[in-house]
């Protein structure tokens, strides 16, 4: 912004000064009491806007459902299982979101952490580089695959299907060339081990736990001043603080559970496992580039209407093309998740986890029409959909189950998605 | 009389071997509404096209403030102050008004987004147009009906602080009271010292908007009249060919 527009900041004149002065501004939503803004979530739920309820809704139930169903199913020990079952999945589902907001797939995302680990296992046991470079190696080849199915899909004018589906193919034969036909290679290194297996002290938890309350509560106050200093209208305090509990008794339950005991044995295992700040870190990162950047809100609105965003002098693009290596990158992260899980590298890594993938995504609530949905959705969905295989194998069902279980979830999800983009829709019709 | 901001002479547009513009004279003052009607296939979009940047004119002058000028992108015809309101609207139906009022030139502020002082902006915008129908700014434009959306895309015109705003078939798709609240909405446009350019086929919206009228006929412009002076039957003439007027430059 010229250096011009920063001397008018805060005046309320229009921003045309031949216009007349205005005498009341048009509200913003955050004007009116506590039961106003209530009254106004409820209508922005009717119209359309559901965001994450039903997902969240849909975890609770499965949570309550397994629990009464199986005892063992809220014990410290399976949870903590569950979060690490989960991180492959939410991280790769959260890469996903990037593209699916701009109504785009990626169907390699999978395979393409396979090459990313692929590619780390043989720099660290052939090529001896210390693991920590070749772990950024790894990233930057998933954002080369990225950047190359950006190209394809936004420059050529392939979609995006058709491309991911030919290099979905194509890596998986890359793998194999790459780790030889049944290869398969221990992961030894003990930081990468750790990931999964390894945990933090009683204390770090409840650090972790103070941080994400106090990131929820300061980020809160802060845009509160901004609107404040701008002059603009602020939601009443409380429900700020409301926002805030509600992630602190969060937090607080989750670390209290995951810090008590969870060992048959003699030795003690406790603690939040290492993938969860981890993956919270990832999951923080991802959400202030989606909700406050411009590049952010270039996605949002090219996934919404390419040529809207064209006509605003987007350069289409390449926003397309920085959601693909964004996409890819984090699917690395994936693999390496996944790696850390079974100790193991193969060939085989990451074909079958990639539709899931999607599933979590769209079964958290993002749209795979484009431009609605928030990556911290696509977790809560991969939570779902891991609490539905682990509950339903804490009962013994066969797998075959389980695979018809998610497989319904997800065709209702779409259902819940389509049926609430036609709401959003109509109701403008209606209010015409 | 005010001078013009925007002078064009002897504009000439062909694809291929068509003659699409044949010599388009036209004048567009602060202040005033200028209207352009003329039937399908006359030229209309495409002499629109070449103001917005989007599709530059192969021959001919565009003057504007008295300086010659070539528009051979929207930056250029942004940087002139000229903003196009396109007939499909062209809104992010999934960002709300303030997003889309600022979209491709959003301000910020420690390197985020600043929502605040846009939304101010946009707010104050919208109340300086008189705009009483909008609840809240951080409305879905999905939730919004026709005759708000297209509120909100001339309000995106006056806040990238256009001195001329030009709109394609404003109110094609509105209904009788959306439209009465568009064209008042052009009018105090005008009113505020912009140079409007209203494409139309309503003539009846024509006549209750518009300070001048320019009918294109088969690329050329047949006729340039005071809307005082001229009558419904008469720019009908002009519109079918019936009648014709020499337009000097
Ligand atoms: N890109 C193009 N290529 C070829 N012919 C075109 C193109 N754009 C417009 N035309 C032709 O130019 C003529 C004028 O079109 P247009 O400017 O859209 O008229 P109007 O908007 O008045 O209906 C029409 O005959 C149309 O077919
Ligand atoms: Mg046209």
């Amino acid at each position: 912004m010229s250096t011009t527009e920063g001397k008018e900041k805060n005046t309320v004149s229009p921003p045309n000064p031949l216009l007349t002065t205005p005498t009341t501004l048009i509200g913003s939503g955050h004007d009116g009491t506590v039961r106003d803004q209530f009254r106004a979530w409820i209508q922005r739920i009717r119209g359309g806007e559901m965001g994450m309820l039903p997902a969240l809704g849909g975890f609770l139930v499965l949570v309550i459902l397994f629990s009464v169903l199986s005892p063992f199913f809220l014990s410290p020990i399976n949870l903590a299982n569950l979060l690490t079952q989960t991180a492959a999945l939410a991280m790769l589902a959260i890469a996903l979101t990037f593209v699916i907001l701009l109504a785009e797939i990626d169907l390699s995302a999978g395979v393409t952490g396979g090459v990313g680990m692929a590619s780390w296992i043989l720099l660290v046991n052939k090529v001896h580089v210390p693991w920590g470079l070749a772990l950024l190696i790894a990233f930057a080849i998933g954002a080369v695959i990225g950047s190359f199915i950006g190209y394809f899909v936004a420059k050529v004018g392939i979609p995006s299907f058709v491309v991911t589906l030919g290099l979905f193919l194509g890596f998986q034969g890359l793998n194999l060339v790459l780790l030889g036909d049944g290869g398969l290679y221990r992961v030894e290194t003990p930081e990468v081990l750790a990931i999964m297996s390894n945990n933090l002290q009683g204390w770090q938890g409840w650090v972790l736990a103070a941080i994400i309350i106090m990131i929820t509560f300061f980020t809160g106050l802060y845009d509160r001043r901004r609107r404040q200093k701008v002059g603009v209208a602020v939601r009443p305090f409380p429900l700020l603080l409301a926002k805030t509990a509600a992630w602190a008794a969060f937090a607080l339950i989750a670390v209290g559970l995951l810090n008590q005991n969870r060992s048959t044995s003699i030795i003690q295992i406790s603690g939040v496992p290492i993938v969860v700040p981890l993956a919270i870190a990832v999951l923080w990162v991802g959400t202030v580039v989606l909700d406050r950047t411009r590049f952010g809100l270039h996605l949002y609105a090219v996934g919404g209407n390419p040529e809207a965003a064209r006509r605003a002098g987007i350069n289409v693009a390449r926003v397309r093309i920085a959601a693909f290596m964004i996409c890819s990158t984090l699917a690395v992260m994936s693999g390496l998740f996944s790696a850390s899980q079974t100790g193991t590298i193969e060939p085989t890594a990451g074909k079958d986890i990639v539709l899931q993938g999607v599933a979590a995504a769209v079964v958290g609530g993002v749209s795979l029409f484009g431009g609605r949905g928030k990556i911290i959705q696509a977790a809560v969905g991969a939570l779902v959909i891991s609490s539905i295989t682990n509950g339903l194998g804490l009962l013994g069902l066969p797998a075959g189950i389980t695979f018809l279980v998610t497989g319904g979830v997800l065709v209702l999800a779409a259902t819940v998605d389509a049926v609430s983009r036609r709401r959003s829709g109509s109701s403008s019709l209606a209010r015409g | 009389m005010t001078a013009p901001i925007i002078q064009l002479t002897d504009i000439r547009k062909s694809f291929g071997p068509v003659e699409v513009l044949k010599g388009v004279t036209m004048d567009l003052v602060p202040g005033r509404v200028s209207a352009l009607v003329g039937d399908n296939g006359a030229g209309k979009s495409t002499l629109i096209k070449g103001l917005s940047g989007a599709q530059p004119y192969d021959t001919g002058n565009v003057v504007i403030d008295g300086v010659k000028t070539t528009l051979s992108s929207p930056r250029d015809a942004a940087h002139h102050g000229i903003e196009v309101v396109y007939q499909d609207l062209a809104l992010a139906e999934n960002l709300d008004i303030v997003q889309n009022m600022f979209l491709g030139r959003e301000s910020t502020h420690n390197g985020m987004v600043d929502g605040a002082e846009m939304e101010l902006q946009a707010s104050s915008t919208l109340a300086s147009l008189s705009v009483r129908t909008i609840k809240s700014v951080r409305q879905k434009v999905s939730s919004l009906s026709g005759g708000q959306r297209q509120t909100v895309a001339i309000a995106r015109a006056v806040l990238q602080k256009a001195r001329v705003v030009i709109l394609d078939e404003p109110t094609a798709a509105l209904g009788v009271a959306q439209t009465e609240q568009v064209l008042q909405l052009v009018r105090r446009l005008a009113d505020a010292g912009v140079a409007v350019l209203i494409v139309s086929h309503n003539l009846a919206d024509v006549f209750k908007v518009a300070d001048h009228i320019n009918v294109l006929y088969l690329g050329s412009m047949v006729a340039s009249l005071e809307t005082t002076e001229t009558n419904y039957n008469d720019v009908i003439g002009y519109i079918t060919g019936i009648k014709t007027q020499e337009v000097s430059a």
